[in-house]
């Protein structure tokens, strides 16, 4: 099943390079990785979603925390979380389509962020399936580019974790 | 204020902080820096050089696993930094303390592929427990502090520090620092929890049929008596890893030999019959396993590591224990209830004889076979009483399966990577941590000849190392698969070998051939009264192969056999 882990690394050269190494290394079936930077100055925080059974999770958690760089690690998939993702879309748009896609990015909550003749951005951050329905309904007009950033996840609450955690053993 | 020095001046100053009394390397282009701050400031470090730096490295981790501190290779940039990595690899794997320092390209030039830049940062990355490249002469003396903790401390690994040429030219003001700041490095250094242990002790006072399996962990963190006294208090027999060898003295009434594709049937039998099996320092790698899902099926398994990454990773583990092997074993002895297991040691002394039956040298034969060697040289060395360094192949096999080891640290082998060359090498560095020792190199003539350029390094340092060539003309181990799995196809296994004794004569270290049994005892005791180094190439029989064997992907019950003396007699 999939899990969404974060991870705290110090923001050192080669540490990114370290991770991605790591998961290709042992094999780890990662979905999306995102990462940038934490409250902490100095730390980054990884989001990531990884497919495997417990064995498989308990390792991907068990090697990252080996390396050095790794200060903390969750798995907030059974916690209550927000989780979510950023999109951009650009859509082909004529005269004739324009307020349909418009409609739709009303009901979406999303945005549109930049206007041409032919042509609309539109950002839309939300969970992954929204997002997922979204773009399934504007394939209809015909995307032109997209990018997803992958999910990022926060647990709810301020009854906040220090980011010093697990110990391998689950 | 402290003083100034340059980066090259602050490696040794650190190295000499870090207590490190011999560095294994050979100087280039982009660390003659530090090579000339060696020779300017005199500093009280022994620098043996090496004949290739795959060599050094394979020095450092023989020091390291023979002292338990930590083993120091040095290269310069490019291939001499990328020549380490095979010696990396095995230390890595095998949890070795070693810190390997290279010169990199000045930071000006990084990343422009100019002469002799490898990026052996990242090249090392998944072969080294931590790396790092030093492009700022401030950040020297605290990298090298935090490289020698990482490498020594928890599960002991190799350390890259990569210095770009203008670090090592640069002055700074040197302070030694006192302590590292590493936030995500919590090494295990205390017991298991204790819910964890009394779980344990539980689990083997009610068994039946316990084993413990020892690993090079019990070694590493020096965990011998906890594992004897826990062994004989609770009467548990002891079976090992390959690495674990010596963890229990393999004369101890309770040691059961070491179990795996070529461990001894009755050990095998002891751990797939097992119903309680205590893990210690072991990684439960496929040669010990083989096929995961068939190994000690009846057995509840306590697994006890420092390195939480390890539980589980292979097997599912009803107990897992993240713990210090000794401080743990402390806790859990005084849990643990006397007991007597005479059942359950009476089977595996029935299966122990059945083995003994099948044993090589319970055949009558004449001919020069390896485990014969092997046993002469046991009983010649006061029944074990010298360090044994192995290379990698049949002859590895036969030496852990003949001789007995009483010694503690006194086996060497590359176990996890298998590397093939590590022998002589691994003995320079584990002579030098222990020079009142007798070392004996024991290799195949395919191996030997990978790294042989080393006997320079043995004639020029002055070491006694005792080397017995295991020559059958053939890359023994892989022939002995082609015979079983490939109708005998011998596809490239056919050595073209040297006269190894011209060889060895070249450098200046006597040597000797033997071609039959009677000449083995005199050869042995001829090397052993040589003041210095002496090789002998034992030309053995060629088509000897190493049973028991554990066909891949079955289950180490299923073992194909040595045959029985009557068995033999009929072919």
């Amino acid at each position: 099943m999939k899990h969404t882990i974060i991870a705290w690394m110090e923001d050192k050269p080669g540490v990114l390079s370290r991770v991605a190494g790591l998961f290709r290394r042992r094999n780890f079936n990662i979905e999306s990785l995102t990462v940038g930077h934490s409250e902490t100055p100095g730390i980054s925080r990884m989001t990531f979603v990884v497919d495997g059974d417990d064995r498989q999770i308990h390792q991907v958690q068990a090697q990252l925390f080996k390396l050095i760089n790794v200060t903390a690690i969750e798995d907030v998939t059974n916690d209550p979380t927000v989780v979510r993702e950023l999109a951009l879309i650009k859509v082909r748009a004529t005269s004739g389509n324009r307020a349909e896609i418009i409609q739709l990015v009303d009901i979406y909550r999303a945005n549109i962020v930049d206007v041409d003749v032919d042509s609309l951005i539109i950002q839309i951050a939300g969970s992954e399936e929204r997002i997922d329905s979204l773009v399934k309904l504007l394939h209809n007009f015909g995307i032109l580019e997209m990018v997803r950033t992958g999910q990022v996840a926060m647990v709810r609450g301020s009854n906040t974790k220090p980011p010093i955690r697990h110990n391998g053993v689950s | 204020m402290a003083e100034r020095k340059s980066g090259a001046q602050i490696v040794w100053e650190s190295l000499l902080r870090e207590g490190v009394e011999v560095v294994f390397g050979l100087p280039g282009g982009a660390t003659l820096p530090i090579y000339d701050a060696l020779a300017k400031y005199e500093y009280p470090i022994r620098h043996v050089l090496v004949t290739h730096e795959q060599g050094a490295a394979h020095m450092a981790d023989g020091y390291g696993r023979a002292t338990g501190r930590v083993g120091v290779c040095m290269a310069t940039s490019g291939p001499g930094a990328t020549n380490l990595t095979t010696g990396l690899a095995t230390a890595y794997m095998d949890s070795s303390p070693v810190v390997a320092i290279t010169g990199q390209v000045p930071t000006s030039l990084l990343g422009r592929d100019g002469f002799q830049e490898a990026d052996i940062h990242g090249v090392s990355m998944p072969i080294t427990k931590h790396n790092y490249l030093v492009t700022d002469v401030r950040e020297l003396a605290q990298v090298l502090k935090e490289a020698f903790y990482i490498a020594r401390t928890g599960r002991p690994g190799p350390v890259l520090v990569d210095i770009c040429k203008d670090v090592q030219q640069a002055e700074t003001e040197y302070v030694y620092p006192d302590e590292v700041n590493l936030p995500g490095y919590r090494p295990t250094l205390t017991a298991a929890d204790p819910e964890g242990i009394a779980r344990a002790a539980q689990l083997l006072n009610l068994a039946e049929r316990p084993v413990i399996l020892a690993g090079h962990g019990v070694i590493i963190a020096n965990a011998e008596d906890e594992l004897i006294q826990l062994a004989e208090k609770a009467h548990i027999p002891v079976a090992t890893s390959l690495l674990g060898i010596g963890a229990i003295p393999q004369i101890h009434p309770l040691s059961i030999g070491w179990g795996g594709m070529h461990g001894e049937a009755f050990t095998n039998y002891a751990l797939q019959e097992s119903d309680v099996l205590l893990v210690i320092g072991a990684r439960l790698d496929d040669r010990l396993t083989s096929a995961f899902s068939t190994f000690a099926p009846k057995a509840r398994i306590i697994h006890l590591d420092l390195d939480p990454a390890e539980l589980g990773k292979n097997l599912r583990i009803d107990v897992p224990l993240v713990g210090d092997a000794k401080l743990t074993l402390r806790e859990l002895i005084p849990l643990v209830e006397p007991n007597q297991h005479t059942t359950w040691m009476d089977q595996i002394a029935e299966w122990k004889r059945d083995t003994d039956r099948r044993d090589l040298l319970a055949q009558e034969t004449d001919e020069l076979v390896p485990p014969f060697i092997v046993r002469q040289l046991w009983h010649l060395a006061d029944e074990g009483n010298c360090i044994v360094v192995t290379d990698v192949g049949q002859h590895q096999m036969w030496e852990a399966q003949y001789f007995l080891h009483v010694k503690r640290r006194g086996l060497f082998t590359s176990g996890g990577l298998g590397t093939m060359g590590f022998a002589l090498p691994a003995a320079i560095g584990v002579q030098l941590g222990r020079p009142d020792e007798t070392v004996w190199v024991i290799a195949g003539d395919g191996g030997f000849q990978m790294t042989m350029g080393e006997l320079s390094t043995v004639a020029k340092e002055g070491l006694p190392l005792k080397i017995a060539i295991f020559n059958n003309g053939y890359l023994g181990m892989v022939r002995q698969w082609q015979d079983v799995f490939y109708n005998k196809r011998y596809a490239s296994t056919a050595l073209y070998n040297p006269d190894f004794v011209k060889i060895a004569e070249a450098y200046n270290i006597p040597a000797t051939r033997v071609t039959d049994r009677a000449g083995v005892a005199p050869a042995i005791r001829q090397a052993q009264a040589h003041n210095g180094a002496f090789l002998i190439d034992f030309q053995v029989e060629p088509f000897t192969n190493v049973y028991p064997m554990v066909v891949p992907g079955k289950s180490n019950a299923d073992m194909i056999r040595r045959p029985l003396p009557t068995e033999v007699e009929e072919e």
